[in-house]
């Protein structure tokens, strides 16, 4: 009767898939090693919907390829001008080796077969990129999936492995993440998942130890200082990024176009938004970009980011549109990355294309 | 006709004229320019057309116009005129205008858009109300779902004499129709969690089993169910069961089908009798129409957001038939297109794919992060000039839709 097609729980033994059991996994970043070992409880679930068994994107490789440098520059400089590279765990790109999966429409079919020989990093569990993604049963109302399957892909093509989970809002926070995601949601989930992250603690803590977050919209005012509730009242929010946001008079609703702080090297900014908050940046972070089209903070710009904290209204997804972006935070996590292969960007490309020439019309 | 009010009849017939004037130029079915407009000469018509009548409403996020049409199908059973927006015009216009169309209808079945559940239900005491399912939904424009169900529940709790027959494997509408005094639940089934993991009660993340869901914090769980969708059959209300075998595709559809028959047993229409009708209905305002072009069966299915999507998956004839996907962002569609990303297209792999619309691009950045083979294509013809075999299935969100039935000749 209730048949299920959405999400559902990895099996245990399914030990080939993209899970991370939070509870035994990683050590904290705290040194407080494997505090939840053994604690029973249910596992987060592994990316993807029906095919829990299934990475995300075989990783193929091809020939070495010289290919045009990719969006901004090699080493990510961090928010805050810091040089940000070198991620906790060191993802090296090994050179020579251009990396592609199934990106061109004609040859997907067939790349699933290919051999996996010549994978640059073994299959080391440690050498993997470790995304994780927040709480999606409580914020993921704008396609947020988008910004998680980029972000795998665009690493998986330069092969890098990628382990994703869908944290659940029932489940503690591992704290040895790489990047964290959190995306948008109504009102009431946007409350409960404030108040939850913030009894747990982790991704507070995940944060301070150099961890990349990434939050879009409702994302983005919880990792926040204090965001406005269903009635406009007070909800405290992570404090991970010095933002505090309110509720606006009117809704800004509409595509946006902005341009990146020049020290992120990311190209002009395309996103759609949809939103009645308002954002003050306080001292210690700055605007992720300043505003051509649309509402963003209210104040003229977009976003904002500290360290290797980025919170922005965009979706779109935002990742989706804007690849640069991806790679900036990818960058952050694992240091410099190696050029993609023009033709596994080139719809990426039209679509930003098209998108900021439709709103130029 | 002649019990209504002086200004009531002259707005109903302003009303119908414009409607004519409408139809006749081309300009639409008259639906909503006709309701408008006697809206504005009598802005209580809705009430007025609506008293003394046995009144339906039905609404949810997918399936209103499908499951309207079966339940005037499953109504007709009991040998009197139904009144209805069959064509899909669910706004207080509308509204008016079906019935205004049909003056000594006793019944009225009326899709009703989400939005405006409250106030119709305060406009036409309705006998009825049917709540099919709420899930994500043209973000842009449409109130967030939460907050809808919120405002369902205030205006269930006042519904005196109403019965409400709600889907009680969705959460949020069982719980916005838990509020109402009386309720006849159905086990319709859901597809589509993406928008149900937490509890509406408490927010608790949601337990589910194959029994159903409940909230392990505060025990909100689903409510027992007198109608039962089971496979290709339904339970009714004394256990009896039946295979439904009709003529519409998917679970989806069978699941429209169940809550249909039990809103007609409730007005007295025996399942032997209306399930005979449900199942002539073959095709819904273009929805499931089959059409020749060049040669090849065209199938046309309408798919408006991800929940809709997985249902139209589902009825998708087997690989390898090739399916075109089209796209677009107009207001009616809603302009946000991130709601790609909400679905799973990886079960297209192995059959061709031709993309459309006016963002298909944003749908080839979509399909190429699934792995799955895709080709553009300018529109349905180009689709299916590709077509090697018999058969193409054509999925389109609103507006794409529309136009693809347009250039197919208004297809029905």
């Amino acid at each position: 009767m209730t048949d299920s097609v959405g999400r559902h729980a990895a099996a245990p033994e399914s030990a080939e898939t993209l899970i991370i059991p939070a509870q035994q996994g990683w050590p904290d970043r705290d040194g407080t090693a494997g505090d939840r070992t053994g604690e029973p409880g249910p596992r987060p679930r592994a990316v993807g919907r029906h095919a829990s068994r299934e990475p995300l994107f075989p990783v193929l490789p091809e020939n070495g390829e010289a290919a045009p440098a990719s969006y901004g520059a090699p080493y990510g400089a961090s928010c805050d001008g810091s040089n940000g590279h070198g991620g906790s765990n060191g993802h090296g790109t090994p050179s020579g080796n251009s990396i592609r999966g199934g990106a061109r429409a004609e040859e997907v079919g067939d790349v699933a077969a290919r051999p996996e020989a010549h994978r640059p990093s073994a299959a080391r569990r440690d050498s993997r990129l470790r995304l994780v993604w927040v709480y999606p049963d409580l914020l993921s109302t704008y396609g947020d999936r988008g910004n998680l399957l980029v972000l795998s892909r665009r690493a998986q093509l330069r092969g890098i492995e990628v382990e994703a989970i869908e944290l659940n809002s029932d489940q503690p926070v591992p704290t040895q993440g790489d990047i964290y995601l959190l995306g948008g949601g109504e009102d009431l989930p946007q409350i409960l998942a404030a108040n939850r992250l913030r009894s747990d603690g982790g991704l507070a803590r995940a944060a301070g130890a150099g961890a990349v977050v990434f939050a879009v919209c409702a994302g983005y005012q919880v990792i926040g200082d204090r965001f406005g509730g269903v009635e406009g009242e007070t909800v405290a929010g992570l404090g991970i990024l010095d933002i505090s946001s309110g509720r606006g008079d009117r809704r800004g609703v509409g595509e946006l176009v902005a341009d990146a702080d020049p020290a992120l090297s990311v190209p002009r900014l395309t996103g759609f938004e949809n939103h009645q908050g308002v954002t003050r940046i306080g001292s210690s972070a700055r605007p992720l970009a300043q505003i051509s089209l649309g509402v963003g903070n209210g104040d003229g710009t977009e976003g904002a980011c500290s360290g290797k904290v980025l919170g922005t209204y965009m979706h779109g997804p935002a990742l989706v549109r804007n690849p640069g972006l991806a790679d900036l935070l990818l960058r952050w996590a694992t240091g410099p990355l190696s050029p993609l292969n023009p033709a596994d960007e080139d719809w990426a490309a039209q679509l930003r294309a098209e998108r900021l020439a439709a709103v130029e019309r | 006709m002649s019990k209504l009010p002086l200004r009531a009849r002259l707005a109903t017939s302003i009303s119908g004229a414009a409607g004519r004037v409408s139809r006749l130029t081309g300009r639409g079915d008259g639906s909503v320019i006709g309701g408008v407009l006697g809206l504005r000469v009598e802005p209580d018509l809705l009430r007025l057309l609506a008293t003394g009548r046995q009144v339906v409403l039905v609404t949810g996020t997918n399936g209103k116009t499908t499951t309207t049409r079966l339940i005037t199908a499953g109504i007709g059973a009991l040998g009197q005129e139904v009144a209805s927006n069959a064509f899909g015009a669910n706004m207080e216009a509308g509204l008016a205008s079906a019935l205004g169309r049909a003056p000594d209808a006793p019944y009225a079945v009326l899709e009703t858009d989400e939005r405006y559940l409250p106030a119709v239900i305060k406009a036409t005491s309705p006998r009825v109300v049917v709540l099919l399912n709420l899930s994500r939904d043209q973000m842009d424009r449409a109130a967030e779902i939460w907050l809808t169900a919120r405002r369902w529940r205030a205006a269930l709790a006042d519904a005196s004499g109403c019965m409400v027959i709600a889907n009680a494997d969705d959460p949020l509408i069982a719980w916005a129709a838990s509020a109402a005094p009386q309720v006849t639940w159905v086990a319709a089934g859901q597809r589509w969690h993406e928008d149900s993991w937490c509890c509406p009660e408490c927010g608790s993340h949601l337990q589910r089993d194959e029994l159903g869901w409940r909230c392990g914090e505060c025990g909100f769980a689903r409510p027992a169910t007198r109608w039962v969708l089971s496979g290709d059959s339904v339970i009714d209300d004394s256990g009896q069961v039946r295979e439904l075998r009709l003529a519409l595709p998917g679970q989806a559809n069978r699941s429209n089908a169940v809550v249909a028959l039990a809103v007609a047993a409730h007005f007295g229409a025996p399942v032997d009798q209306a399930l005979p009708r449900l199942r002539e209905v073959k095709s819904v305002a273009g929805r499931y129409t089959q059409v020749q072009r060049q040669g090849r069966l065209v199938r046309l299915l309408l798919a408006k957001n991800p929940a809709g999507w997985l249902e139209a998956f589902d009825v998708l004839a087997p690989s390898p038939v090739p399916v075109l996907l089209a796209v677009n962002a107009q207001t009616p569609d809603g302009k946000d297109t991130s709601w790609l990303w909400d679905v799973d297209y990886r079960v297209l792999r192995g059959r061709p794919v031709y993309v459309a619309g006016e963002r298909r691009i944003d749908l080839a950045v979509r399909l190429e992060a699934d792995q799955v083979p895709f080709e553009l294509v300018d529109g349905i013809d180009a689709a299916v000039s590709r077509v090697f075999g018999e058969e193409l299935d054509v999925i389109g969100n609103y507006t794409a839709f529309q136009q693809i039935r347009a250039a197919l000749g208004r297809a029905d």
